[in-house]
């Protein structure tokens, strides 16, 4: 049976060329790049420096400004309370908005605690926030702005560069957890005012494990209180030994997505309006979510009306999909992204995403509609809620016995 | 989280599918769920005069446990008298399909079900019963 990875918005296979660079630092080359006396530490610490390089060109800064992490997660905890802690004086305001991924809205939360204000901006159905409503939100305490690159569920991109500029405008520190951005579209921190950028290695072909914050060092110089002490690595920002197979692989992997970006995204938006379209055509009742326009190329979402979507994982077994649906998790709560544009329960139930990558051919593409069609017909047959709708019921006029 | 052989089995092939004739007096309809809690689930009978269910079909929008507890559902309770029919408890269900903790209220989804369409058409032949 083919077996399809249509999950590569959760993480992707490490790319073999990435792979080539990363192994002579887990064999011979395994010295530690704070070792400043003998060769093994001064190999390591050029090779990290090759990498800060590689980073720092898809990112359009200085490789000065590149700190290493964990990934997206720990990147994201020190630009929010890195931030929040080192210009606690200067005000207690943080703005961002409703879609944005857990570990932003979680440090987010957790400074509440602590006596901060975030807002979190609403969203248009397509997923969007405007420069306007940044600029409406901040007030004369506010500190940090952060708003995603663009949308893990969804693939919606917001508007960096006029949120950037608003932020400039007002004084306000700009970071954007980029994780889904970067190697994928272009990204110039300059052009954008972006003052702090989070991003993953295992998003763009890298391994897992090893990630990145840019922080901006002029114009203005941007400090963040450290969430790891220790030995000072990092410019003090993060402590801990480098993982220089990691930082070895980070780079190859962004130098590789920076040089195929142009071929590669023409290549992946085709596949996923192949997708749309197979899907579109052959199903009635499927709605897009996220904005068609301003998307990834590599991420669809769709709803598939009366059909739930983890029974729709299940049909389609070996093709690997994310779903909205609340079966999926153990939370029983359906897709906080979802219902922030304004879908309802059910429809967030009923969504997948597909997500696209450097090893998806066209044949998975054919292959993953033929399966969706014939799944979706299946299960409709078996839905309740398909019956009731062809018999012209208004689902949401009918009181349900809620458990 | 990997599903049972016996979830994949009812999953892949889900046993009485489809619907009964919702307005004749020996068929008795139980709808349970609500499409924002991700599962529906609408289980008929069809009983005879003395009381045994002669059939049963069963639609289930949820996930693949949800589904495979309403087809298991239909498979035990066709042939029973209705009150043997509520003897099914949730926890067979639970058993039989090997479900995971998180997965429990598909079962009581199903048990709810059988009781809603029991119920159903006990008060319809009341009603006859009464008219007549």
């Amino acid at each position: 049976m083919r077996q399809v990875y249509l999950d590569n918005a959760a993480t992707t296979p490490v790319d073999p060329r990435v792979l080539d660079e990363m192994l002579p630092y887990l064999r011979e080359e395994f010295g530690n790049a704070a070792s400043r006396n003998h060769s093994y530490g001064w190999r390591a610490e050029e090779a990290v420096d090759t990498a800060r390089n590689q980073v720092a060109k898809v990112l359009g800064c200085s490789p000065k400004e590149v700190i290493w992490t964990s990934g997206s997660t720990e990147s994201n905890n020190i630009a929010i309370k890195g931030v929040a802690r080192m210009y606690g004086e200067k005000g207690k305001h943080i703005i961002a908005q409703e879609t944005e991924h857990k570990a932003v809205i979680d440090p987010c939360k957790y400074l509440e605690q602590e006596g901060y204000r975030v807002t979190f901006l609403p969203v248009t159905k397509a997923g969007l926030v405007s420069a306007e409503q940044v600029r409406e939100a901040i007030c004369d305490d506010t500190i940090l702005v952060s708003i995603m690159f663009a949308n893990n569920e969804t693939g919606t991109i917001q508007p960096m560069a006029e949120i950037g500029k608003v932020c400039k405008e007002k004084g306000v520190l700009f970071h954007t957890d980029g994780t889904q951005a970067f190697g994928k579209i272009p990204v110039d921190v300059e052009a954008m005012g972006i003052d702090l950028f989070s991003l993953s290695a295992h998003k763009v072909y890298g391994p897992k494990g090893v990630g990145a914050l840019y922080v901006r060092r002029k114009r203005p110089r941007v400090r963040c209180e450290p969430v790891l002490h220790g030995g000072g690595h990092e410019r003090g920002m993060r402590s801990g030994t480098l993982n220089v197979p990691g930082i070895v692989g980070l780079g190859a992997a962004a130098e590789i997505a920076l040089r195929e970006m142009d071929t590669e995204s023409k290549r992946l938006s085709g596949l996923r309006d192949r997708m749309w379209k197979g899907l579109s055509s052959n199903l009635d009742e499927i709605f897009r979510n996220g904005d068609p326009d301003q998307c990834l190329p590599n991420i669809l979402n769709v709803s598939f009306l009366y059909v739930e979507g983890e029974s729709l994982m299940m049909g389609i077994s070996t093709v690997a999909v994310s779903s909205g649906s609340a079966c999926t998790s153990a939370s029983l709560e359906p897709s906080y992204v979802l219902k922030a544009l304004g879908l309802g329960d059910d429809l967030a139930h009923s969504s997948i995403r597909f997500s696209m990558g450097r090893f998806t051919t066209q044949e998975d593409i054919d292959f993953t509609v033929d399966k969706m069609v014939e799944t979706v017909n299946k299960l409709r047959e078996m839905s309740p809620l398909y019956e009731m709708a062809k018999e012209g019921i208004d689902l949401s006029k009918v009181v349900w016995a809620a458990h | 989280m990997a599903y049972s052989n016996k979830v994949v089995d009812h999953f892949e092939h889900p046993r009485n599918v489809g619907s009964l004739d919702k307005a004749a007096v020996n068929v008795g309809t139980g709808i349970v769920g609500a499409p924002e809690c991700g599962d529906v689930m609408k289980l008929q009978i069809q009983v005879d005069d003395a009381n045994n269910i002669v059939d049963a079909k069963f639609k289930t929008f949820g996930c693949g446990s949800a589904i495979a507890s309403s087809s298991l559902a239909t498979e035990w309770i066709k042939g029973r008298k209705l009150d043997e029919a509520l003897e099914i408890k949730n926890t067979d269900i639970v058993k039989e399909l090997a479900l995971p903790p998180v997965k429990i209220h598909c079962s009581v989804l199903a048990e709810d079900a059988i009781r809603a369409a029991v119920a159903d058409v006990t008060a319809k032949r009341d009603a006859k019963v009464e008219a007549s």
